[in-house]
């Protein structure tokens, strides 16, 4: 139902006053991407998200959706559709009324609405509450409903604020799921602002990791996670031991370390403290130069031969493993 | 003793308030019921169960319709004066809250600005009236501008002791009673709303009609309330601000009280509060104001 188009960012800069809060960033986004803005608070994803969106002015620098450039148009002309990290259902319209909205908006008649609503409402599975108001329905409910409520106007690119961090953890993977197989379905782009790394490399077809404004890395999950490219990025990915070596920055992935009985070949360490985590147990580690390592180790290798807290241990890994990383 | 305890607490609790509004509104409001049906003379009060009071207020009322007798006058310009002042100070009022809730910026402004519109309350009912005379009059300031800068050869006379100072003084005094419901419950709208309106294509005016109007609902109800109960009954500013020449149900009730003929006061009395509860009673069929408490 809705065409999906390319979205091209060249040099988008954010200020606000003496603050760049996004700095001239590039970026292509294929049509049907499942992308994610990762990134600390306050690195400048949300900035780029709003000005995607047309709820931020840009400073300097073209959004190009399909083949027009689109900085000046309002939200509802782009081709775009925002869910906002609260959702901001109308508080004092039923679930259907919500989400024919932007339909009203358009003086489409009451009939017509109604139906496409409905239509809407059933792609999301919600039809059986169209006329609750959104206060009798549950966190992943209204979740359904914010995203009816952008999919009714056939956006090209549906854009999504932090959606799972209103959301239980046991409810956060299921929604999550279901974003994924929306956005199959629908084979449009979806670009999705998080700070879980977690949550985008479920997610991501391309994951784009930004820090002080600027796009430290962009490439799909695994690549990433395999190559990080800057200290910044294996550190905030995690999952990483970042290490000075002659004056160089590596990164070994933890679940590469082997931890073996101190006196063996390795760099001696001091366990610090064993978290058991089922499939796998995370032992801390402290080096004799003050380095904190972490290494994950298989339950069944772990307690073959366990370790405990205060125990010096070495440290080893396959040279293979080391990755070097940009300064 | 626990269980006792715990049982009755709410209601220990509730009773200070409880035996304020029973001191000092119900059993008044009791009072003034039970005298409506005394009889009186032009020097005396009796105990009676009459309704010889009612029957005067509504003196031939019925059978002169079509032709409006004094009494139906009297409500009528009443109702007109708080029609007026009710549509001026919700226009305003609500004007007043959207500025300070989405044009302001800063939290802080917002406070400072808010508690600006309560400064006439530092000043008397009375006083805030009396200050528009200089104003207002024939030799007043407004006159003299005009007159000065050419726009008009005489002092213009509807300035004062006319509907225009009643309306200008009623409006003057509630429009604060009008803007604070209305800015609480214009505060409590989450911007994202404002933005998701916008996001779905509604222009400023769509947004206005759509959203905040209805999100304000409450807020605009209680304000109606506090004003159209007050101008109701209001015979201060309608006497002084009318020249004593404008009629008012509250002004027949504070006439009669001066006559002390306390009886057929209360039956007006009773009259306008059956009155002003049937508009309440009809706004809250539209509005459930339970929602903003």
């Amino acid at each position: 139902m809705a065409r999906a188009a390319d979205l091209e960012l060249a040099s988008v800069t954010k200020r606000y006053g003496d603050t760049t809060a996004v700095d001239a960033i590039d970026l292509k986004i294929k049509a049907g991407t499942y992308c994610c803005l990762l990134g600390p608070s306050g690195c400048g994803k949300s900035s780029t998200l709003r000005m995607i969106a047309g709820h931020e002015s840009v400073s300097d620098g073209d959004i190009v959706l399909g083949n027009d450039v689109v900085n000046d148009l309002p939200p509802a002309k782009r081709g775009t559709a925002m869910m906002f990290q609260s959702y901001a259902l109308f508080p004092h319209l039923s679930v259907r009324d919500n989400v024919a909205f932007s339909l009203k908006m358009k003086g489409v008649n009451k009939v017509e609405r109604s139906i496409k609503a409905t239509e809407t409402l059933k792609t999301v599975d919600m039809e059986r509450y169209a006329e609750r108001l959104p206060s009798q329905l549950s966190g992943g409910q209204q979740q359904r409903v914010a995203l009816a409520r952008a999919l009714v106007t056939d956006p090209q690119i549906l854009l999504l604020d932090e959606p799972l961090s209103a959301l239980d953890p046991f409810l956060k993977i299921r929604v999550r799921a279901e974003l994924k197989r929306f956005q199959r379905e629908l084979g449009i782009s979806f670009i999705h602002v998080t700070h879980s790394q977690e949550e985008a490399m479920a997610l991501a077809d391309l994951i784009i990791i930004m820090n002080n404004g600027k796009i430290e890395q962009q490439g799909n999950p695994r690549d990433i996670f395999n190559a990080p490219a800057t200290e910044f990025v294996a550190r905030f990915i995690g999952g990483h031991n970042v290490m000075p070596i002659d004056g160089r920055k590596i990164s070994v992935r933890s679940d590469r370390l082997s931890v073996g009985p101190g006196g063996t070949a390795g760099t001696p360490a001091t366990v610090r403290d064993v978290e058991y985590q089922g499939t796998a147990v995370y032992v801390s580690l402290a080096t004799e130069s003050g380095l904190d390592m972490m290494a994950i180790v298989p339950e069944r290798t772990f307690y073959a031969r366990p370790f405990e807290t205060g125990e010096t241990v070495s440290v080893s890994w396959d040279p293979a493993d080391i990755h070097e990383l940009a300064a | 003793m626990l269980e006792a305890k715990s049982r009755w607490t709410p209601y220990w609790q509730a009773a200070p308030l409880a035996l304020v509004f029973l001191i000092f509104f119900i059993l008044p409001l009791l009072v003034t019921f039970i005298v409506s049906f005394w009889t009186y003379t032009g020097y005396s009060i009796a105990p009676a169960f009459v309704s010889d009071n009612y029957l005067t207020a509504f003196d031939k009322c019925f059978s002169s319709l079509p032709d409006l007798c004094t009494t139906f006058r009297t409500y009528l310009s009443t109702l007109k004066f708080c029609f007026l002042v009710w549509l001026i100070t919700l226009v305003l009022g609500f004007t007043i809250a959207y500025y300070l809730t989405f044009e302001i910026k800063t939290p802080t402004m917002r406070i400072v600005l808010a508690l600006l519109t309560t400064i006439p309350f530092w000043t008397s009912n009375v006083i805030r009236m009396i200050s528009w005379i200089p104003l207002l009059g024939r030799n007043g300031l407004v006159n003299q501008a005009l007159m000065g800068a050419g726009i008009t050869s005489q002092p213009i006379d509807w300035l004062l002791y006319s509907s225009f100072s009643v309306t200008l003084s009623l409006v003057h005094i509630n429009t604060v009673f009008m803007i604070v419901p209305i800015l609480n419950s214009m505060s409590r709208i989450d911007r994202s709303l404002i933005e998701a309106a916008y996001d779905n294509g509604a222009s400023a005016w769509q947004t206005l009609w759509n959203v905040i109007i209805p999100l304000t609902k409450t807020g605009i109800a209680i304000g109606s309330i506090f004003v159209i109960t007050v101008v109701m009954g209001d015979f201060i500013s309608v006497g002084l601000m009318g020249g004593q020449q404008i009629a008012s149900a509250g002004k027949v009730i504070e006439t009669q009280i001066t006559a002390l003929q306390f009886p057929i006061a209360a039956a007006n009395a009773i009259v306008l509060l059956a009155v002003v509860l049937m508009i309440i009673w009809t706004m809250l069929r539209f509005v459930d104001i339970r929602k903003e408490l």
